[in-house]
């Protein structure tokens, strides 16, 4: 049984329409990626479900029950959210942070327990912040800062986690390490991770499942990085003219998108064509 | 000072376009600007038609300009036409476009859309400078009240912007927001102290705290107006230096703007237009705030266009508050800052309801 | 990989009952919290002993357990009592209040006035001291009632399409403003006695009340601080911001609406019984929490600190003015702001932001 899927969703905002009957199935133990263009919807169906926005008709399930009907903190066991922008109160270190994700796990006279040591310490020892603990986190670097929002999902202990672009803002190595750290978090711990990624050839080579999604809130494809990711697909998504070979170091497919940038009539001005790619489509 | 809503919502993908749709080309904005002055000018007429004294619109006319107006030695006529209604009419111009002026500059400086004039401490400033002169130098006229209340305002935005200073060179808007409410609540607390320790000065000081044009001849016009002047042209120059500031000030500096100059002239601006207007008339909450709020969400936050509009319109709306209090309850009038409050907040709260609030 | 390191939370932990109840304390907030109340206890013996009529702490006790004179049990249960109680349970409310809605607000500014309730309980107050003619029982019904229907005003304009929290505290305001002027212009309409009456409510006054306020007061702070308290750790949370909040289990938007009518409803109370004491709601939280050094709202010491000032700041009028009534507001408004600079002052020495 798929634990956490959408049906028929319409989601938008204040009298906005972004996505309209959308299904989206995410499947058990996977490390789902959501990619799509700008506006097309991924974080706004993030955020549905992960509960945080209610769809304007259709429903989200999980565990096989609309996940409306269940108390907040039942869900908050079950599902975890990285959100994209998350301000922490000034003046609070890191350990303090991270141990404010086992909430869903403490009642009133219970605010403290061994299960919570261990989860906070388990958790800051996979995000590699441990021995930041006493820091403060307004003095961290953009890089550690996200490591310990996800340490802070992590101490939450639920089986689903999803991540809305947790790459962003970060260099080149820390999304590696970030996203090396969602794969051991899907391989070895068996997690099921729902991201939403901007960069096609990190989704291609870490998702084992794809979701496309083109603007106006469709679905363009599903499937393994193989199946979704092909020029075609590039093309109709993202309007971008591109070529789509193997990793040499994985073998998942790579993106490379082709000069000129659009299909069309002429080159662009001062962007040569030496290479002898043909300037007009592909 | 950023005000966060409590309940903040997502920030939607992608935007609509601007709301202002009716206004946009410059020459429609021109042509609303000139209506709006002449609208100013009419209000302006039938003020000095209407007063206590039976004089009527066409009588006063004619006795501005020299007639006699059909009346038997019309001495005293005259002297109220002359030296009461004419000069309270152009104080309310002046002051209510002052007032919305320093509104909109304040909520440029301190890209805040809630931002009054009075959190920088200028209405404090000016209270406890009049209980000083009414408690300290026994002085009972508005004319006299008026230069304590400029230096009082003066004082208080010195100590404000030095204490929002600290450890800088000059405040950020949120730390100048931070000291105004300092210096403010200890400023008030002083006052009410003298207020309720002698009721003597209580007495003459509860009047003048409710903004009134009553009893303002030219003296106080004579008085104020040189302050307001340079403060509103100050303001309109600097039209520019706001919208770019309002990018923020890593961009705004990158844009070629000294933004600490620039929040310093803008600070002093306020306070000139604040404190001027309020030592003229007492205080005058509310306009400063909700003048350039609804008019940002007609004209757009340029403020090129924003603080025109926001002079103009001030002073109508505070001149026509003016004339519904002296219209209302005969013989008597009713103060300017209850007739513009009871009057203003429906309409107020009536467009926050329905428009799409239009940040800084 | 080896076991990995204790991670360091703030606070102790203190277990009771074989550790299934467990709760976390930070040293610092008991060492403000108990410092506050030291001073509560000490305002009280003071004012409890001190004054026109000097009482030793044995008459004290024997008035108390019902065996003074009836000189000393005038003075003690109608005059002094009431109005200690009084101070401590408006200075804890106010804080409490404070603290709840700047967290709220995610605005050290903010205060229970946001939605205009203050004011409009100013309004109520007026009209039955200045229209009406009303002592103090009927100026305390007149404020509640005014409050109430005022906050209800603002946040029925503002319901609809999702009360946007911008557009609630706009209305707020412009009603605020309103009202604000109407208050002026009674007080200006008003006899000059009347008005230093209706001047000396506006500015807080502890005296001249009885028990009606005393146990009117205590029945809503029994009622709704436990509201509060238990909502706390969920009021840290919000402050991360909504999405984690409700990422976490809190059902962000009741949650809200509960603290917002909890914080309303202490003021509300507190200003019904004493009038709106200025600033006290603004600053005693900003005290806990410079002076706990916490990232969260520190609700307990904000009571008892809200507490302490009051009851120091209606012993300085009282005592130290004697015999001219000063309103206990104009202290709080020189304590708070005083306070307040010299706090901004020392901040802003060590940073540049």
């Amino acid at each position: 049984m798929t634990r956490l899927l959408a049906q028929g969703v319409t989601l938008g905002y204040e009298g906005r329409t972004v996505a309209h009957d959308l299904s989206v199935t995410v499947p058990d133990d996977s490390f789902t990626v959501i990619i799509g263009p700008n506006a097309c919807g991924k974080s706004t169906l993030l955020a549905a479900l992960a509960r945080v926005l209610t769809p304007a008709a259709g429903s989200v399930l999980l565990d096989g029950r609309e996940i409306a009907g269940y108390r907040s903190k039942e869900v908050a066991r079950r599902l975890g959210l990285l959100p994209q922008t998350a301000t922490a109160p000034g003046g609070i270190t890191v350990g303090d942070l991270v141990a404010r994700g086992r909430y869903p796990h403490q009642r009133l006279l219970r605010q403290w327990s061994d299960a919570d040591e261990v989860a906070v310490a388990e958790a800051m020892a996979l995000t590699g912040v441990a021995d930041l603990a006493p820091r403060l986190v307004d003095e961290l670097s953009g890089g550690q800062r996200q490591r310990v929002w996800i340490a802070m999902a992590l101490a939450q202990e639920t089986p689903i986690l999803l991540l809305d672009e947790p790459t962003t803002y970060l260099d080149i190595s820390t999304q590696v390490d970030v996203l090396e750290l969602c794969a051991r978090l899907h391989a070895e711990v068996g997690r099921t991770l729902v991201a939403v990624l901007h960069d096609l050839n990190q989704a291609a080579r870490y998702a084992t499942h794809l979701v496309a999604l083109r603007r106006g809130g469709t679905v363009a494809a599903t499937g393994t990085p193989e199946e979704v990711i092909t020029e075609d697909l590039v093309g109709d998504v993202f309007g971008l003219a591109c070529r789509v070979l193997p990793d040499p170091e994985t073998g998942t497919p790579m993106v490379v998108p082709r000069r000129p940038l659009r299909p069309g009539p002429g080159a662009v001005a001062g962007r040569g064509v030496g290479d002898g790619v043909p300037a007009v489509g592909g | 000072m950023v005000v966060d809503p409590p309940s903040s919502g997502p920030a939607p993908p992608g935007r609509r376009a601007a709301p202002s749709a009716g206004v946009t080309g410059s020459a429609t904005r021109v042509l609303g600007l000139l209506a709006l002055v002449g609208l100013a000018l009419l209000v302006l007429v039938v003020s000095i038609g209407i007063g206590s004294r039976d004089i009527g619109l066409a009588q006063s006319w004619s006795l501005l300009w020299g007639g006699d107006g059909g009346v038997a030695d019309a001495g005293t006529e005259v002297a109220i036409v002359r030296e009461l209604r004419v000069p309270r009419g152009l104080l309310a111009l002046a002051v209510g476009a002052a007032l919305g002026l320093s509104g909109a500059v304040m909520q440029g400086l301190s890209r805040n859309p809630l931002a009054d004039p009075g959190l920088l401490g200028v209405n404090a400033g000016a209270s406890a400078a009049v209980v000083v002169a009414i408690g300290a130098f026994g002085i009972g006229t508005v004319g006299g009240y008026v230069w304590f209340g400029l230096a009082g305002a003066a004082v208080a935005m010195v100590v404000v912007h030095v204490l929002g200073a600290t450890g800088r060179s000059s405040g950020t808007p949120d730390r100048l927001v931070l000291a105004g409410a300092a210096v403010t609540a200890v400023l008030i607390a002083l006052v009410n102290a003298a207020l309720v320790l002698t009721p003597r000065v209580f007495d003459a000081f509860r009047s003048w705290n409710l903004g009134s044009l009553s009893g303002r001849r030219l003296d106080v016009l004579l008085a104020v107006g040189p302050f307001l002047a340079v403060g509103a042209l100050a303001a309109l120059a600097m039209a520019r230096a706001l919208d770019t500031l309002a990018l923020g000030d890593r961009t705004g500096q990158a844009l070629g703007l000294d933004v600490e100059r620039t929040r310093v002239l803008a600070g002093a601006v306020v306070t000139v237009l604040a404190g001027a207007a309020t030592a003229a008339v007492g205080p005058i909450a509310f306009l400063g705030l909700a003048v350039p709020h609804v008019v940002r969400g007609i004209v757009g936050p340029s403020h090129r266009w924003l603080l025109p509009y926001t002079a103009v319109v001030g002073a109508t709306v505070l001149l026509a508050a003016d004339v519904v209090g002296r219209v209302v309850a005969p013989p008597g009038e009713i103060q300017v800052a209850v007739t513009t409050a009871v009057l203003g907040a429906p309409v107020f709260v009536a467009l926050c309801r329905r428009r799409r609030l239009v940040g800084v | 990989m080896s076991a990995p390191p204790a991670p360091r939370v703030t606070g102790r932990l203190l277990r009771l009952a074989g550790g299934r109840v467990s709760l976390r304390v930070g040293p610092r907030s008991v060492a403000v919290g108990a410092l506050a109340a030291a001073v509560v206890v000490l305002g009280a013996l003071v004012s409890l002993t001190t004054g026109g009529f000097p009482l030793t702490l044995a008459e004290i006790g024997e008035t108390l357990v019902g065996q003074g004179s009836r000189s000393t049990e005038f003075v003690v249960l109608t005059l002094r009592l009431p109005r200690l109680l009084l101070a401590v349970m408006v200075g804890g409310a106010l804080a409490v209040s404070g603290a709840v809605l700047q967290s709220l607000s995610r605005n050290p500014l903010g205060s229970p006035d946001v939605i205009g309730f203050t004011t409009g309980a100013s309004t109520g107050a007026l009209v039955a001291i200045v229209l009406l003619g009303a002592g103090t029982l009927g100026t305390s019904v007149g404020a509640l009632v005014g409050g109430v229907v005022t906050a209800a005003a603002v946040v029925a304009l503002s319901a609809g399409r999702g009360t946007q929290g911008l557009r609630m505290v706009l209305i707020g305001i412009g009603i605020g403003a309103m009202l604000l002027s109407v208050n002026g212009w009674l007080v200006t309409t008003a006899v000059l006695q009347t008005a230093v009456e209706a001047q000396t409510w506006l500015l807080g006054d502890l005296g001249n009340r009885g028990w009606p306020q005393v146990v009117a007061l205590a029945v809503a702070l029994v009622v709704l601080l436990p509201v509060v308290f238990a909502l706390a750790r969920a009021l840290a949370l919000l402050e991360l911001g909504d999405r984690p909040a409700g990422a976490l289990g809190i059902d962000v938007g009741r949650t809200r609406t509960v603290l917002l009518i909890a914080a309303v409803g202490l003021a509300a109370a507190a200003t019904a019984a004493a009038g709106p004491i200025p600033f006290l709601a603004l600053a005693a939280p900003q005290i806990a929490r410079a002076a706990t050094r916490a990232a969260t709202p520190v609700l307990l010491p904000s009571a008892l600190v809200g507490a302490a000032l009051l009851v120091a700041g209606d012993l300085a009028v009282t005592r130290l003015f004697a015999p001219v009534p000063l309103p206990v507001g104009v202290a709080t408004g020189l304590i708070g702001g005083l306070y307040l600079v010299v706090l901004l002052v020392r901040t802003w020495r060590g940073s540049t932001t």
